[in-house]
């Protein structure tokens, strides 16, 4: 009894799946539709994406788009961390900031645009700002989850081996033992500011970018290339998270390994 | 030098229904430089708040503790301590447990990584230097706090529980190994179980609790000859008697 069926369910399903999709796609963009402003087809969309690699404009898109979503995140990092972590170890951070916050946090990061114009211009640092908004909040959340996740036992045994003031108890024992709460943050925080950077580039920020050319091909008609940045932010968009899973699990979070997520 | 002196000690806990328990009352308790003593009595009688006291984690209500003269308030390294509960760091290697305190009292990372090996020898731990916490068995980690605790260099080693959620055997053989180490490292030892065998096996003297509000009711001196013979008669004999007086504590 050698498992020969299991050689047929195996690996290449996937990219078969895949195939068939592709196949049916520019089956009903050639045959059914025929209109490639409502459905391009999938060579319209591949000639649009070696046409923007060929004449270079994707990187200029790329670096700019990074540029915002750094911005916005590394902001969202520098400012989130340590509120949450002030308000995750004292308890009376936590009731002078939290109320503030449940009634920032409930406003949607685009309403923020106008504000973020007024005070920033129609700069980069706008849109990177917009992105921080909805970024900072999942971080601030997850810091302080997971400092109210600390096992007392750990402080305790710390204060024991002579680790006694806040300083070295929040190095030491809460950053690390919140960790996972905090890097599960920073991944849904990186999933929001993704999802941000399309609206924070729409108002013309810059003249390129992945959100901004999804607005510019369209006022052109051209959908083709509206599909091909779509692509090109939910493929991106997937191997940041992968990047930072790999990061995450594999060097900070090494000592994990076997605790059931 | 360790010799602890507990004066006095009374400690209650207030519930959130506003009404207080008294946990110990008018405890004291002298413990000579070198000594094992343990503690038993019933669950619930105070003998981990005591513990915590000393450590320097609870702040008594009345009552004070001193070690070598200098009274305790907050825990500092002088007293090393080991958990009921698995207790090691998980984000840390063994080695990077056992070197946790001395870190912090700012030892040169060679001198720290030289003793951190002696202590993993003592143990027989040395192939796990590098192992996180959860590859280790429970056995394993709790012989690591042990170290841990003593690589900071205490005179009093003070030991909740730590052998309860270990599994008999493993149980007796770590309750050896901790009288090896007792006896080449010539610290005071201050432990707390609920298990008469385990008093009975490693204490120099035993005090018993009676229950809540936890009091001293009684200080046997153990003076059967190391190395002990769990199952001899004398063993056996002060065995009952300490369960007979632990019935009636229950009984209450």
């Amino acid at each position: 009894m050698n498992h020969q069926k299991s050689t047929f369910s195996g690996k290449g399903i996937d990219l078969i799946s895949l195939l068939v999709v592709i196949i049916i796609w520019q089956f009903i963009a050639d045959f059914l539709i025929q209109r490639k402003l409502i459905l391009p087809s999938f060579t319209d969309v591949v000639s649009a994406f070696v046409n923007i690699v060929q004449t270079g404009v994707i990187f200029m898109d790329l670096l700019t788009s990074l540029v915002h979503f750094g911005l916005g995140l590394f902001a969202a990092l520098i400012i989130g961390i340590p509120i949450g972590v002030a308000m995750g170890w004292f308890k009376y951070v936590n009731k002078a900031i939290d109320p503030l916050i449940e009634v920032v946090r409930p406003i949607p990061p685009l309403a923020w645009i106008p504000f973020a114009i007024v005070w920033f211009g129609l700069t980069n640092i706008s849109a990177g700002f917009v992105i921080f908004v909805g970024a900072v909040f999942p971080i601030i959340i997850n810091t302080v989850a997971g400092f109210k996740g600390i096992p007392r036992v750990y402080v305790e045994a710390a204060k024991v081996l002579g680790c006694m003031n806040d300083r070295c108890l929040i190095r030491h024992v809460a950053l690390p033992s919140s960790m996972p709460s905090i890097a599960a943050g920073i991944r849904i925080a990186m999933g929001v500011g993704w999802m941000c950077l399309v609206a924070a580039e729409m108002f013309g920020v810059s003249s390129s970018g992945l959100g901004y050319k999804i607005w510019w091909h369209y006022y052109l008609h051209q959908m083709d290339y509206v599909l091909v940045y779509m692509l090109i932010l939910g493929f991106l968009g997937l191997l940041i998270d992968r990047v930072f899973r790999w990061y995450v699990d594999g060097k900070i979070l090494k000592w994990r390994k076997g605790v059931v997520v | 030098m360790g010799h602890l002196s507990v004066k006095h000690i009374s400690q209650s806990f207030e519930k959130d229904s506003g009404e207080s328990t008294k946990a110990l009352e008018d405890v004291s308790l002298e413990i000579e430089d070198g000594e094992f003593v343990c503690i038993i009595g019933p669950s619930g009688c105070g003998k981990t708040t005591l513990l915590r006291i000393i450590a320097g984690l609870d702040i008594p209500d009345s009552g004070q503790v001193t070690l070598d003269g200098d009274t305790i308030t907050v825990p500092d390294p002088r007293r090393g301590m080991v958990f009921q509960e698995y207790s090691l760091f998980p984000w840390r290697t063994v080695m990077e447990n056992i070197t946790f305190g001395m870190e912090m009292q700012h030892v040169p990372q060679a001198e720290r990584l030289k003793t951190a090996e002696e202590y993993l020898n003592l143990v027989g731990l040395e192939q796990f230097r590098n192992s996180y916490p959860y590859e280790l068995s429970g056995g394993m980690r709790q012989r690591v706090a042990i170290v841990r605790a003593l690589a900071n260099n205490p005179s009093v080693l003070l030991m909740d529980e730590p052998f309860g959620a270990l599994d008999a055997q493993t149980r007796n053989l770590l309750q050896q190994e901790l009288l090896q180490i007792w006896s080449k490292k010539k610290i005071t030892i201050l432990f707390v179980t609920h298990s008469v065998d385990e008093a009975v096996y490693l204490a120099d003297r035993i005090v018993v609790m009676s229950a809540r509000p936890g009091k001293v009711k009684e200080i046997v001196t153990v003076t059967l000859p190391r190395p002990r013979d769990r199952t001899s008669r004398q063993a056996n004999e002060l065995r009952n008697k300490l369960l007979e007086e632990l019935a009636e504590e229950r009984k209450k």
